[in-house]
């Protein structure tokens, strides 16, 4: 069957782009300067033309007839191998083959509906380079070209004549011996068979199938792996944990706890605690059971919310990683309850600075810049093409982030009263919905509970997968339509362990029996243990009564989705496994679930001693000051995000009423995002996150604690209603095996409880990922591990009865009046104004809760009069920042008096930068100024008059006499918006 | 009359057709979101509706290039009932939002007539990705397009990666200008647009003559890349807090009310 390449370049009257951009990224990479590219997309098409329908394919079907030419050949051809400029070396980069790659799957089924013959497809990048030396070229190819993980590259001609569509597959079930290995072997066989369980899991393994009186086979083995996995079970969290801290007045190892479940007790326990207080006013739904926290939200709807990591994916493949990564979380909503409608995402990340020297970077690590742009690329395609609005999130910057980045993805859904809880019927089908499985993703759940090191790439390539959003909107459209009709009795989603772990849990109360032959493949080939294991994307779950089973598939043919009955939930409280009708793997579900032993941990916390911070009189003055807001604002955590934002559709659905960028320009930073979900509904929700891993250098539990202040007081300043505010909670942490790193984690938790109850604000989901460091050896062969700072990521869904009563940042009218809400207390350690003058010690920023209960409920109260124009939230760079940016954004200034600030603390610089929590920035309506102030005495929260709006664009900030800040507002404006202009 | 009747059409990957069935209930319609298979399996449907309208969204994830594919399949199975639509005894509407206008853009009805070579494509954006942004658009005044009937201006959100529009040739350009077909501009907050493309952020996209949309020769058929159903509300306004009075309605309702009305 003939081969034809069909290579799309850029007509002449066209620029070439691509060409352009990735000239320019080799620049940026430090690989070389001045390389000119010429582009050209690809694609190999197999199939039953001659070439004149090759030629009319190429023409009607692949390239638009203005804007872009086509050579087509036979693939092999001299034509193909022709320089159309004066770039001689040719570079293909093709996907591996396994690799998902949609625009092939949709060219050819585009061709098959044409009338075309065509058997299979697949896309190639082709690049044409001038002639480089064979090191530059491969660092190249590499680094700027291609990705190892999931791509190759071939240099010169494609050499090509069919293309592999994969192999049979000749059934042989592997029993592996296991009962006699001694510990030694056991650590071997967990390690070498990716399966990273401890010593004692795997004696408990040995041991059970010794009771049995037989070996195991490696479905039955990799069950127990996953469903065992850290990233599964959450092991170390959940389980008992000794732990010793700092004493409520400092002592060391004053307090000590014991846990049998360290989040049941911690934060599950502050939620219980919370809806016992709320008692008939208790508004949460479903909380740390399902995919997703539910809470209420009005007569007819729900709403819910799960935020997820894919750090390790990402790491790799970070534009792979972070789309699926995106991909799971929206199935998190669809999987919860009977299946809630995704209405937002949202995301945060954590990466090392942009301009690390390329030259520093340990082997095995992507260049910084080169993860930023695929993070950001793959959310931007897979929540667009979702069709989910990307509203809210947060980049955080530290070098400690360079082996391992994080990757956040958040979803909220919307699900009727009613469809909050499901149940598993016995005898109802198994049905497999969406997307084929394939042999990628292998292995996820295992490598993402391990330590990264120089050697995943190559160890775990086939954890990393690429997305197909398409998929899953059909999938979703699909569900909502069967849910809606009754079409089934439970629902999960298909995420980390596959198969293997959705069905698991789904019969965990009853049994089944699963016919892996007969799971749709991509491919042939696959063994039953790869079918079981698979983590490939876009698949859910369903149980469905066999009376409703032709109803179901009926709907999902018209819409193009696949359906398909993979077994069968029967009451024998037994996960049996067949392929072909042979047993491969029968367990009880007993022991899947329950028979892991505990992991028991010790965990010790002492938070670095507290230091001083002396500010050099240099520091001091106004010139200083200045120099200092323009730092920060400079800084890449403060910068303007607005490169990732515009990339992302933050308005899709219709629902869009605070968008991230705020003001008259569009270009302001709005603390939260806020969306209507229904579009015939005044109701909103509110999103919103807290972040500050510097603070966690100091202590842990004012980190977590700074944390939830943030994302609450991010809600509270857009309008939301902090009675009715839900969190989530997303530990990414080091090696919680050491007792140290753990102790900073358990320290953190506790942080959690206790805020959480003195708010009134309860956690409803939350998630962990755990061993977030990356190992290599250097050049002088020592082992180097750099181990990400404690990561706590809150994120905050809220609640607003009528949008219309919602505010923004931007300062509105001049003549307005200026107050800060709250008090400013010493706290310059670990503040942006330490981190740009390079200074150390000092005390990090601390919670008072009662104090912030009472600030949250009076800023509301406040904003329901409307008396609040312009409201925004004080953190990093404390005072300074928030005044700089609420100017900037209305194009407006400010004159302020901060003396009454200045006498909280040590004076002008700790009131400019201090970073103390719990306050706000408001503008309030001249005429309404009485009331204001009324209001927040009768609640007993400090409300600091300091100024006024003025239309000149000048920030001038005096204490008393003295001036002690002024800064022209549109140049801070154009300091903030430059290092992340992309 | 009674209110006209809109097919919404839907095909893998499309995501704007609640949204948009919603904005022309608001204004009166009654819209129905129709899959395209459906259409394909029995294009008598059609018959139904006085309106078709291709909502935003990625049809089949834009794969290839944007709106490609849906127009191939419409192309190849739908051909009668697209020339119906157009033809010049009907005086049914087209409507084409965003991936809609790309669709429709490939199907050759904008800038071409149905099954003439188009004389325009819709290409990348000049800085090479997706922009989601507010943008100020301006009505050519010549224009006959029903759906623009007594708008000057607007102001409206654009969400795309593809939108660059690109003349086959300056004499095409010229063409469809004289013939008001050049229907919706990218102008700057005075209403104002060029021959030549504005600077970024005013023409967010490099489009030729600041093209954000285009209309068929008989003004009943026509696309645009922002997105009208994204502010029927005054809180869709990127700075409506800013306002001391809350409008009625967002700009982007009238288009849909034009619709409607053209049946009355």
């Amino acid at each position: 069957m003939p081969l034809w390449q069909i290579d799309i370049y850029p007509a002449e009257t066209q620029a070439d782009r691509d060409g352009q951009r990735i000239s320019e990224e080799i620049h940026e990479l430090g690989l070389a300067d001045d390389v000119q590219v010429t582009f050209a997309r690809g694609y190999l098409v197999q199939g039953d033309l001659n070439y004149e329908a090759a030629q009319t394919m190429a023409q009607t079907m692949l390239a638009d007839p203005i804007t872009e030419r086509t050579v087509v050949a036979l693939a092999g051809q001299d034509t193909l191998n022709e320089p159309p400029g004066d770039q001689a070396t040719l570079v293909y980069v093709l996907p591996k083959p396994g690799v998902m790659d949609p625009v092939a799957m949709s060219t050819q089924a585009a061709a098959r509906d044409a009338g075309l013959a065509v058997d299979s497809v697949r896309t190639i990048r082709k690049y044409w380079l001038p002639e480089l030396e064979p090191q530059r070229l491969e660092q190249i190819c590499r680094r700027a070209l291609s990705n190892d993980a999931i791509e190759q590259v071939v240099v010169g001609p494609l050499e090509m004549d069919q293309l592999d569509v994969g192999s049979g597959y000749e059934f042989e079930k592997i029993v592996v011996p296991i009962r006699e290995l001694d510990d030694a072997a056991l650590e071997h066989l967990s390690q070498s068979g990716q399966l990273y369980l401890t010593l004692v899991e795997m004696q408990t393994i040995a041991a059970h199938f010794r009771e049995l009186g037989r070996d195991p086979t490696d479905i039955e083995l990799e069950s127990i792996a996953q469903t065992w996995s850290e990233h599964c079970s959450h092991k170390t969290l959940a389980g008992r944990i000794a732990y010793r801290g700092p004493g409520p007045d400092g002592q060391a190892e004053g307090d000590r706890r014991q846990y049998d479940n360290m989040l049941k007790e911690t934060i599950f326990a502050a939620t219980e605690q919370i809806r016992k207080t709320l008692g008939d006013g208790d508004w949460c739904v479903s909380v740390f059971k399902d995919n997703a926290g539910v809470v209420t939200f009005d007569d007819q709807y729900h709403a819910c919310f799960k935020v997820e990591t894919h750090n390790h994916p990402s790491a790799l493949e970070p534009y792979g990683g972070a789309n699926t990564g995106i991909g799971g979380v929206i199935r998190d909503p669809l999987g919860t309850g009977m299946g809630a409608k995704p209405v937002c995402n949202t995301d945060v990340f954590c990466f090392a600075p942009p301009d690390t020297d390329p030259a520093s970077l340990p082997p095995g690590v992507l260049h910084p810049r080169r993860v930023i742009k695929g993070v950001v690329e793959g959310v931007r395609d897979y929540g667009n093409r979702m069709g989910i609005p990307t509203v809210n999130g947060a980049v955080y910057f530290d070098r400690r982030y360079l082996g391992n980045p994080l990757v956040y993805c958040g979803n909220a859904g919307i699900i009727p009263v009613g469809m909050e809880d499901k149940q598993v019927q016995p005898d109802d089908y198994i049905v497999a919905l969406g997307g084929r499985t394939g042999r990628d993703g292998i292995h996820g759940a295992t490598f993402s509970s391990a330590e990264l090191t120089s050697e995943s790439e190559s160890l775990s390539g086939g954890a990393v997968q690429i997305g197909n959003a398409i998929t899953e909107k059909m999938v979703a459209d699909v569900l909502l339509q069967a849910r809606d009709a009754g079409l089934y009795n439970a629902v999960t989603d298909c995420g980390a362990g596959g198969f293997s772990s959705a069905v698991g849990e789904m019969g965990e109360e009853i049994g089944a029996e699963v016919w892996l032959e007969k799971a749709p493949l991509k491919y042939e080939g696959l063994s039953y243990t790869e079918i079981w294991i698979s983590e490939a994307q876009e698949r859910m779950v369903l149980s469905v009564p066999a009376d409703k089973w032709d109803r179901l598939r009926e709907l999902a043919e018209s819409e193009g989705v696949e359906a398909t009955v993979i077994g069968k939930f029967v009451p024998t409280g037994r996960l049996q496994l067949q392929y072909d009708g042979e047993t491969v793997g029968d367990l009880s579900m007993q022991f899947l679930h329950d028979g892991r032993p505990p992991v028991i941990r010790d965990a010790v916390y002492h938070p670095a001693p507290e230091s001083e911070l002396a500010i050099a009189p240099e520091l001091s003055s106004a010139e200083a000051h200045r120099k200092t807001l323009e730092k920060i604002l400079g800084s890449l955590n403060v910068a303007s995000k607005h490169w990732v934002i515009r990339q992302y559709d933050h308005e899709v659905q219709g629902g869009s009423v605070v968008k991230p960028l705020v003001g008259p320009l569009c270009d302001g930073p709005g603390d939260a995002a806020v969306v209507r979900p229904r579009l015939e509904s005044r109701r909103g929700l509110v999103f919103s996150c807290g972040m500050n891993p510097h603070y966690g250098d100091f202590d842990t539990y004012h980190m977590a604690t700074s944390a939830i202040d943030e994302a609450v007081r991010n809600a509270v300043a857009v309008g939301a209603d902090p009675q009715r505010l839900a969190i989530l909670d997303n530990f990414c942490w080091g090696y919680t095996d050491r007792a140290e790193t753990l102790g900073s984690l358990v320290r953190a938790a506790i942080a959690c409880q206790d805020l959480a109850v003195a708010l009134g604000t309860p956690f409803i989901s939350g998630k962990d990922s755990l061993n977030n460091e990356f190992s290599y050896v250097d050049e002088s062969g020592e082992k180097q591990t750099i181990s990400i700072p404690p990561s706590l990521l809150i994120s905050a869904m809220g609640q607003v009865a009528d949008v219309r009563n919602c505010v923004t940042m931007d300062l509105k009218k001049p003549g307005n009046r200026v107050y800060l809400i709250g008090d400013t207390y010493r706290e310059l350690g670990g503040s942006h104004f330490a981190l740009v003058r390079e200074l150390a010690g000092g005390h990090v920023p601390q919670v008072h809760a009662q104090q912030a209960a009472k600030t949250f409920a009076a800023v509301h109260a406040a904003i329901q009069t409307g008396a609040v124009r312009a409201c925004h939230d004080l953190s990093e760079g404390g005072l300074a920042v928030a005044a700089a940016e609420m100017a900037f954004a209305g194009a407006a200034g400010m004159e302020l008096d901060i003396a009454a600030v200045a006498e909280q603390v040590s004076g002008a610089t700790e009131a400019l930068f201090s970073e103390s929590n719990t306050r706000f920035l408001i503008e309030v309506r001249a005429d309404s100024a009485g009331a204001f102030e009324a209001q927040f005495a009768d609640a007993g929260v400090t409300c600091l008059p300091l100024g006024t709006v003025t239309a000149k664009e000048t920030l001038t900030v005096r204490a008393g006499e003295d001036l002690v800040l002024q800064a022209e507002t549109q140049r801070l404006k154009a300091i903030w918006q430059s290092p992340l202009d992309w | 009359m009674a209110a006209p009747r809109v097919l919404i059409l839907r095909a893998p990957g499309t995501n704007c057709d609640e949204e948009t069935a919603y904005a022309f209930q608001l204004a009166g319609a009654q819209a129905e979101r129709v899959h395209v298979n459906r259409l394909i399996e029995n294009p008598a449907l059609a018959a139904r509706y006085q309106i078709l309208c291709v909502p935003g969204g990625f049809s089949y994830g834009d794969d290839i290039a944007a709106g490609r594919i849906l127009a191939g399949r419409m192309q190849r199975h739908l051909a009668p009932m697209l020339q119906d639509f157009c033809g010049e005894n009907d005086d049914r509407l087209m409507l084409g939002i965003c991936n809609g206008m790309q669709v429709l853009m490939r199907l050759g009805v904008l800038a071409g007539g149905v099954g003439e070579e188009s004389a325009g494509t819709l290409t990348w954006n000049e800085h090479g990705r997706f922009e989601d942004r507010w943008v100020h658009l301006k009505v050519d005044p010549q224009s006959s397009c029903v759906f623009l009937k007594d708008i000057d201006q607007m102001y409206l959100p654009m969400a795309h990666a593809e939108g660059r529009f690109v003349a086959a040739s300056a004499e095409a350009l010229q063409r469809l200008e004289q013939q008001g077909r050049l229907a919706l501009r990218y102008c700057d907050p005075a209403g104002r647009y060029g021959s030549q493309p504005s600077a970024f952020p005013i023409n967010p996209n490099g489009s030729d003559a600041d093209v954000a949309g285009v209309c068929d020769a008989s003004g009943r058929v026509f696309g645009l890349m922002p997105h009208p159903e994204r502010f029927i509300d005054p809180t869709h306004h990127p700075f409506w807090t800013r306002r001391e009075e809350s409008s009625e309605a967002g700009e982007g309702l009238k288009m849909f009310q034009n619709a409607v009305d053209y049946f009355s």
